[in-house]
């Protein structure tokens, strides 16, 4: 059998380990002064969230007092507890994580074998053309097919989170089917010509060895598709018929119609709202932002 | 967020090369070619494609051709309808809230472009010189790109609604104790600053990525000819970069244009309707019974977004920049 180091393959086609790693320019001074400028602009980013933080831990008459930005004093763990019940936040999290994995796996299932055929078969028209056919839907955002796409899953019985996963893999596959397609072509046929000659079917071929040397870019085709699963506001809001059945992001709107004057229970529910995306990236950024970078450079 | 360069020729050789590798050597080809007559497409490759393929018929492109038909009817999404033809194309035209969610969008869409694309590009320089911090500066800067849109709209609303006016009152800044979101002539900004916010981290990932691939001497010879730090960013980066700025300007603006989210957190669409999208416009068909109308809509909503696209990629081929 074909002995091959993945890792070394699939160097071949993406940057190495660290991409955004850039040996800075040895003329200048020390880089204090230009630190101390960025970090003043990435308050920009981080007051927001600090602001959402502070909120959720005040009571209800410090969260109404002054501007806001004060520290909490009391800690008031309650809101929490509130925002919990009153959001229903357990299923609403169930229901988004199930949504995003279905949407991941079957954006990784799907991209990954329509390219892997598209790629191998492109001296035939009726792959090159299947290419171009997907990478179209670049042109169709969602808002210009939504109205008889709602119509569409009422009709199939997928008004429901299982219509949403299958909408966000479908919007998804354009920009996946491009990532897989460009890393296939780096690729060398020769591997592959190796694995056939000692009796590996197609089959075996992309499942034994292309697929695990796609590992690189499954990881950026998962977070991308994670990302726009997980965040979406649109989609669910607009598809899911059951309000009881919605993901994160809509409960949020439905809960801030109902409750919007208790703001520290509100700003405890964006909080819980955020965090499970924001812990994961903090805990993995490196491999975040090596995994969406390879998704811009590719 | 993709530069790759499409497969563009017909007959270019699909493996062995990368997509840089525009011009494959003539033997290699050959060998290529003569391999793929040999071998058929077998039954896996059309099994692997055929889902993906359904699929997207199923789910993209007859919902799309059904809903081009729909917009030449008079259906109000259930019952009878008739065929009017254009009919609903000819009102389209002077409607004014129609004409408004355009203005907005298109206004909104530009300015937040040029922001973006500035402010991004400024933040990739810092990052890429040589600073103290870096990888929790880095970390800080593409945190916004894991928020939910609406979630993080929500916050901000609140800052821009209750603690700005009160920090402004608190210090005598007269004219700011107003909030932005009820000023139907400024609630935009708010608008654009928010999907701004959001927006940044993945102009700036391309950028970072752009300005690796800027070589380092060309600095050094600048520096030994005494140009200034000013003069090298005009002269060697900005040139340099210069395809990347075409591309976060398409990808930015295609994203835009669909704006949705960050808008129903912050304003809603109001004061009135001066905030309300494109995408806004045409979801009301759902309610208001001008389903078939809001889908002439949405039509002309697909053509625009087809020529922008096609516009900004024409600018980019003749600029011989790879998307």
């Amino acid at each position: 059998m074909v002995t091959v180091d993945p890792a070394r393959v699939a160097s071949r086609g993406v940057r190495p380990q660290r991409p955004l790693q850039v040996v800075g320019r040895r003329r200048r001074g020390r880089g204090w002064g230009l630190t101390a400028l960025l970090l003043l602009a990435a308050l920009t980013v981080l007051v927001p969230l600090y602001f959402a933080v502070v909120m959720a831990f005040k009571t209800p008459e410090q969260a109404v007092a002054g501007t806001g930005f004060a520290l909490p004093s009391p800690l008031n763990w309650g809101s929490f507890a509130d925002a919990w019940t009153l959001t229903g936040f357990a299923r609403a999290f169930l229901v988004s994580v199930a949504v995003s994995a279905v949407s991941v796996a079957g954006v990784l299932l799907l991209a990954s074998c329509a390219s892997y055929a598209i790629v191998r078969n492109w001296e035939h028209r009726l792959f090159r053309w299947s290419y171009v056919y997907l990478l179209a839907a670049m042109f169709i955002p969602f808002p210009v097919v939504a109205l008889p796409q709602v119509k569409l899953t009422a009709v199939l019985g997928l008004a429901n989170p299982g219509g949403v996963a299958l909408l966000h893999i479908m919007f998804q596959l354009s920009f996946s089917v491009l990532l897989y397609s460009a890393f296939l072509r780096s690729i060398p046929a020769e591997l592959e010509e190796a694995a056939r000659m000692d009796g590996a079917s197609t089959w075996q071929v992309f499942w034994r060895l292309i697929f695990p040397l796609l590992a690189p870019m499954n990881a950026t085709v998962g977070i991308f598709a994670f990302l726009a699963s997980w965040n979406d506001y649109m989609m669910p809001s607009l598809i899911t018929a059951d309000q009881t059945l919605q993901t994160i992001p809509v409960v949020q709107k439905i809960f801030q119609l109902a409750f919007s004057t208790d703001y520290n229970v509100a700003f405890a529910s964006y909080l819980m709202a955020m965090a499970p995306t924001i812990v994961v990236y903090v805990f993995a950024q490196r491999w975040v932002l090596s995994g969406v970078t390879r998704g811009a450079i590719k | 967020m993709a530069t790759t360069a499409a497969p563009s020729s017909r007959g270019e050789s699909p493996r062995g090369r990368s997509s840089r590798g525009r011009s494959p050597q003539p033997d290699d080809l050959s060998v290529t070619r003569s391999r793929a007559a040999r071998r058929r497409p077998d039954g896996v490759s059309y099994l692997f494609l055929l889902p993906a393929i359904v699929l997207f018929t199923v789910f993209i492109t007859l919902p799309a051709l059904a809903g081009a038909f729909i917009s030449l009817t008079d259906y109000v999404g259930f019952g009878e309808w008739r065929f009017l033809g254009l009919a609903n194309y000819a009102v389209l035209f002077t409607d004014p809230n129609v004409l408004q969610s355009y203005g907005f969008t298109i206004g909104f869409s530009v300015v937040t472009v040029v922001l973006v694309n500035v402010v991004a590009l400024v933040l990739a320089l810092g990052l890429n010189a040589r600073i103290k911090l870096k990888t929790a500066l880095r970390g800080a800067f593409f945190l916004p790109m894991v928020v939910s849109g609406i979630v993080i709209a929500f916050v901000f609303n609140y800052l821009f609604s209750t603690s700005l006016p009160a920090l402004a009152a608190t210090l005598g800044l007269t004219g700011l104790e107003q909030s932005l979101l009820a000023n139907p002539d400024l609630a935009w900004i708010a608008v654009v600053l928010v999907t701004a916010w959001q927006a940044v981290p993945s102009a700036l990932i391309i950028y970072l990525a752009g300005l690796l691939a800027v070589p380092e001497d060309v600095y050094e010879a600048a520096a030994l000819d005494g140009a200034t730090a000013w003069r090298q960013f005009w002269g060697i980066t900005l040139p340099l970069v210069s395809g990347y700025v075409v591309i976060n300007t398409v990808l930015g603006f295609k994203n835009f244009l669909n704006a949705y989210d960050i808008i129903v957190g912050l304003t809603d669409g109001g004061p009135g309707t001066a905030t309300r999208s494109v995408a806004m416009t045409i979801f009301t068909g759902f309610t208001s019974g001008d389903y078939a109308y809001q889908m002439a809509n949405a039509v002309i909503f697909f053509v625009l977004t087809v020529v922008i696209s096609v516009l900004q990629l024409q600018i980019i081929r003749r600029r011989g920049v790879s998307l």
